[in-house]
């Protein structure tokens, strides 16, 4: 989907809240958020496609006003009602007010996933081409590189492709590249001798 | 205060919602006794930039080591016993005085947990996830990060299953010191790429 998620080159964000010192959890309850994830993500047997999902389909003000420790305590109870292990008025019971979850999934289920992919199509060097769409589910194509060409650098072998294990049970194998663009090629302003590379599974590309 | 208007009913602060998650997963046997001080406590002690530091002084220490690590980052990093969930297929890649690599996640918070930990608030939020790609020159110097103009700068957005660790260079006058004490030098920044030793 094209969702607040894909953050990669959007302006007006103003400074990085940077600090070189930080404590891995700076309250408890971003411990049990980290914790409680673990629990429901074994519990629904979720894919890490689903998971990330579930946090892409957060409302967009939410998701850009919260820490990512409430993006996951989001995931974990937005998984734990679409699994069925409790209902969303029984959290909102529970914690004494509202508790917003993520919203509803906008691509069907994929039933068929075809076979699996092993044999790379493209090799160190290619040049290959990011296909231009823009699919309603979970995509780890990120926008800025759709329609773009790049160099194929590595490539990192074959795994479940995300698109399809974020919607159901069927799964699908294909080869993984790593692909160098140009800032340059991805922007108007793109500076000068910066080299961006993104991992991108084969289905995303195109022969340039 | 009698308007009348439909006030909407506040979200619950995160203290409170995460308390009621726990209090229902737990009423369904889900949440095994001591867990969440297990998942604290690994992730405050164990499983930290303490780990990469130790890879990146061994491979300053040993250059047969650093030719392993470039070629094969999961098994080199193995060798060292650190591996597991987001650590699986490790690519480390090299800075030299005139390359300069930087990590980013644009679509989420992929992280190299095993050498690196849980990854800060900073990597995780819109600014650095916006902008590391778009304007990566920019960003570092208003970070810290002094580059020489003509640097070469290779961003990588861990968009797939490789995950990455920068391995910094070596300072200088540092030849007479042990692994350890070079370990002692290394920062997690060091290793994300927002910065120089």
């Amino acid at each position: 989907m094209d969702g607040i998620h894909d953050l990669g080159g959007l302006q007006g964000f103003g400074e990085v809240g940077y600090s070189p010192a930080e404590p891995v959890f700076r309250h408890r309850w971003e411990a049990m958020a980290r914790a409680l994830l673990i629990v429901v993500a074994r519990a629904v047997e979720a894919s890490g496609g689903e998971f990330r999902h579930s946090i892409e389909r957060m409302e967009p003000g939410h998701y850009l006003t919260s820490s990512y420790y409430e993006h996951w305590l989001t995931a974990a109870a937005t998984l734990a009602v679409e699994h069925g292990l409790m209902t969303h008025a029984e959290l909102e019971a529970r914690a004494g007010g509202r508790f917003p979850l993520s919203g509803p999934v906008l691509a069907p289920p994929v039933a068929d996933a075809g076979p699996d992919v092993d044999a790379p199509r493209f090799a160190v060097g290619d040049h290959v081409r990011v296909r231009e769409w823009h699919p309603p589910g979970h995509t780890r194509c990120p926008g800025y590189v759709r329609g773009k060409t790049g160099t194929v650098v590595r490539l990192d072998g074959s795994y479940s492709v995300p698109d399809i294990e974020a919607h159901g049970t069927a799964r699908r194998r294909e080869p993984t590249y790593s692909v160098r663009f140009d800032a340059a090629d991805l922007w108007r302003d793109g500076q000068r001798g910066v080299w961006v590379h993104v991992d991108l599974w084969d289905s995303y590309l195109e022969r340039s | 205060m009698t308007e009348g208007g439909h006030h909407p009913v506040p979200v619950s602060p995160a203290e409170q919602r995460v308390a009621a998650l726990e209090a229902l997963l737990t009423e369904r046997g889900l949440v095994p006794d001591g867990f969440i001080e297990e998942i604290t406590r690994r992730y405050e002690s164990e499983i930290g930039p303490m780990n990469g530091a130790k890879v990146v002084a061994r491979a300053w220490a040993d250059p047969r080591y650093k030719q392993r690590l470039l070629a094969d980052g999961t098994a080199a990093i193995g060798e060292l016993g650190f591996g597991g969930p987001e650590g699986d297929h490790m690519v480390v890649v090299e800075n030299t005085p005139r390359v300069h690599n930087v990590i980013v996640c644009t679509l989420c918070s992929c992280y190299p947990w095993p050498v690196l930990g849980l990854p800060p608030a900073w990597y995780k939020d819109p600014p650095y996830r916006a902008r590391m790609v778009r304007e990566p020159r920019t960003l570092l110097a208003e970070m810290g990060c002094q580059l020489p103009d003509d640097a070469e700068i290779r961003v990588w957005d861990s968009s797939a299953e490789v995950r990455y660790l920068v391995l910094p260079e070596r300072p200088p006058g540092t030849e007479a010191m042990t692994e350890a004490e070079l370990a002692g030098l290394v920062t997690r920044d060091s290793m994300i790429g927002v910065s120089r030793l």
